[in-house]
């Protein structure tokens, strides 16, 4: 019964792990759309390291950009921050507005090109739909259930572990998966700067107008996206379960 | 025994609570009753340092609570609320055993503890023990709320309308239980309450606020019969008090006893010791006669009571 829900994500991780495998040995199939060509499949890195690198920059960035903006949140609904809240959730908001292509352009200039600025927008713009979702999850919380979480005599820490995160985690978690999703196709356009992703064959394609080259790529990167977003649905379907909520 | 002693609270220049002393005994129920935004809820948190006062002092068996550590201090008060405050993602079982958890007791303890409570607020603990508080009722959540408040046996009992948003016949018979948990445990408590019949039924002595201020604290029937101030006859109602004085004595005070308890046919309406001399009155009139067996809880004739002891006992 449980275990159900882990089927779909790890049939997408199949999927995706095979394709980036055998995309090579299925030349014939791309000779449709691009026929007359010797160059039929994206040689310059393999597609396995490609994905891995993908994959990583991701991974990194979303792991340092959810520390920093689930603390963040934290803090400023703290009584000690609360004087930041205002600020903080406008800027969520706000930064919102800015696409993230834009993020991206404007981090070259500061850090050259290469992974660094990639991981930069990254990080930055992967951000705001936590700390958005960490604000509205924490401040979604009935009030009187945190009276009297404290009438009981809970200890702030203890109130925070025991009620406030895991009433919020799932909103919190709904946060992260956007942040992901957004950045899986962030980090393809990252190889426009420089950053080895699967971007890289979409980017080769269009330059050199190889339409093969850029099914490739996309159908990879459309495939990591969905694999990645079944995978959070799956989590918090378990979280969910876990706290009955 | 807890005493307030010139304790006063203000939110910015609006004063909540004036200038107002107080002294709880050990094992006391004391009713604060008042319209909304009297200063009752106030009072009662500043108890428990959920809000801090502006001035004066509290003391808890003589030692002032701003010297405790504010958690230590909650622990030792149980805290029951109108909304229940359930935590939703917590079973009946874990929001019950929250403070036992937080006390650190062992494991066993706890779960015996639990099922105690449940048991004594009327809960099945085979059933409701696993259930989430979205899938109780009103009444139920309420219990629950009132168990969680006394599962660390504290010293003393914080209640804040805890019956408040309840209808009419599940109040009542919380209210009942209350009484009779109150008679088993005799925890010092505080209940706030806006519902005078509340106060009447399960006050030692009641405090009755107003802006702010205490206007008079005695018990239930020195308030009916002297109240001190046009506010205090008008909260208390003038039409029926009477019948509320009624209300505060049980027939077991008043009726003739008998030398031996008896079995006999039970009847349709009985009444027992343990009923109020307004209930007996009631099916006096309704019965239309002038004397009425009482019999026990256990379904023994005990006695009678006529409609002149009725009276005078009223009186």
């Amino acid at each position: 019964m449980q275990m159900r829900s882990w089927i779909t994500p790890v049939a997408w991780v199949a999927l995706l792990c095979a394709l980036a495998a055998l995309l090579p040995t299925m030349a014939p199939l791309f000779s449709w759309v691009e026929p007359g060509t010797d160059n039929l499949v994206y040689t310059r890195d393999s597609f396995w390291f490609l994905l891995q690198s993908h994959i990583w920059l991701v991974l990194v960035s979303a792991t340092i950009g959810s520390l920093v903006a689930v603390s963040a949140g934290i803090f400023v609904t703290r009584p000690a921050g609360r004087d930041f809240l205002p600020l903080v959730s406008q800027i969520a908001s706000i930064g919102q507005t800015v696409p993230p292509v834009a993020v991206l352009a404007l981090a070259v200039p500061v850090m050259g090109f290469g992974e660094k600025p990639t991981f930069l927008a990254l990080v930055l713009y992967g951000l705001l739909p936590i700390l958005r979702n960490t604000l509205a999850g924490l401040g979604g919380i009935n009030p009187t259930v945190l009276e009297s979480a404290k009438g009981m005599g809970m200890s702030s820490a203890q109130v925070l572990f025991k009620v406030e995160l895991p009433l919020a985690g799932r909103v919190i978690l709904a946060g992260i998966r956007t942040s992901v999703t957004i950045n899986i196709a962030t980090a393809a356009i990252g190889s426009t700067i420089g950053a080895r992703t699967l971007g890289d064959p979409v980017i080769a394609g269009l330059v050199n107008g190889n339409t093969a080259y850029v099914l490739q790529g996309a159908i990879l990167i459309g495939l990591l996206a969905l694999a990645t977003d079944s995978l959070f649905e799956a989590i918090e379907r378990a979280w969910g379960r876990a706290f009955s909520i | 025994m807890i005493e307030l002693k010139g304790v006063t609270r203000r939110f910015g220049d609006a004063v909540a609570v004036d200038n107002i002393n107080l002294t709880i005994e050990t094992g006391e129920v004391c009713v604060l009753v008042g319209s909304s935004g009297c200063g009752k809820s106030t009072t009662l948190r500043m108890i428990n340092r959920l809000l801090p006062r502006t001035s004066g002092e509290i003391l808890v068996d003589g030692e002032d609570i701003n010297n405790a550590d504010p958690e230590a201090l909650r622990l030792n008060m149980g805290y029951a609320i109108q909304s229940t405050g359930l935590f939703p993602h917590w079973t009946v079982a874990r929001n019950i055993g929250v403070v036992p958890d937080l006390l650190k007791w062992p494991a066993r303890k706890r779960d015996e503890r639990v099922s105690e409570l449940l048991t004594l607020l009327g809960l099945d603990p085979a059933t409701d023990a696993i259930k989430y508080p979205h899938q109780l009722s009103g009444g139920q959540a309420q219990r629950v709320g009132v168990a969680r408040a006394l599962a660390g046996d504290p010293n003393i009992l914080l209640m804040d309308e805890p019956f408040g948003a309840l209808d009419a016949i599940t109040r009542e018979n919380l209210q009942q239980e209350m009484l009779r948990i109150q008679r088993h445990l005799n925890k010092t408590t505080v209940f706030v309450t806006h519902d005078i019949d509340e106060a009447l039924k399960l006050a030692t002595r009641i405090a009755v606020m107003d802006q702010g201020r205490i206007i008079q604290h005695d018990t239930p029937e020195a308030i009916l019969r002297r109240p001190a101030s046009a506010f205090v006859e008008n909260l208390i109602g003038k039409g029926d008090r009477g019948l509320k004085l009624l209300g505060l004595r049980t027939v077991g005070d008043v009726m003739a006893r008998h030398l031996l308890p008896s079995q006999s046919e039970p009847l349709v309406e009985v009444l027992k010791e343990t009923d109020s001399l307004r209930v007996a009155l009631s099916i006096m009139v309704w019965q239309n006669s002038d004397e009425l067996p009482v019999f026990s809880e256990a379904g023994e004739a005990v006695g009678k009571v006529t409609r002149e002891q009725l009276l005078q006992g009223g009186a």
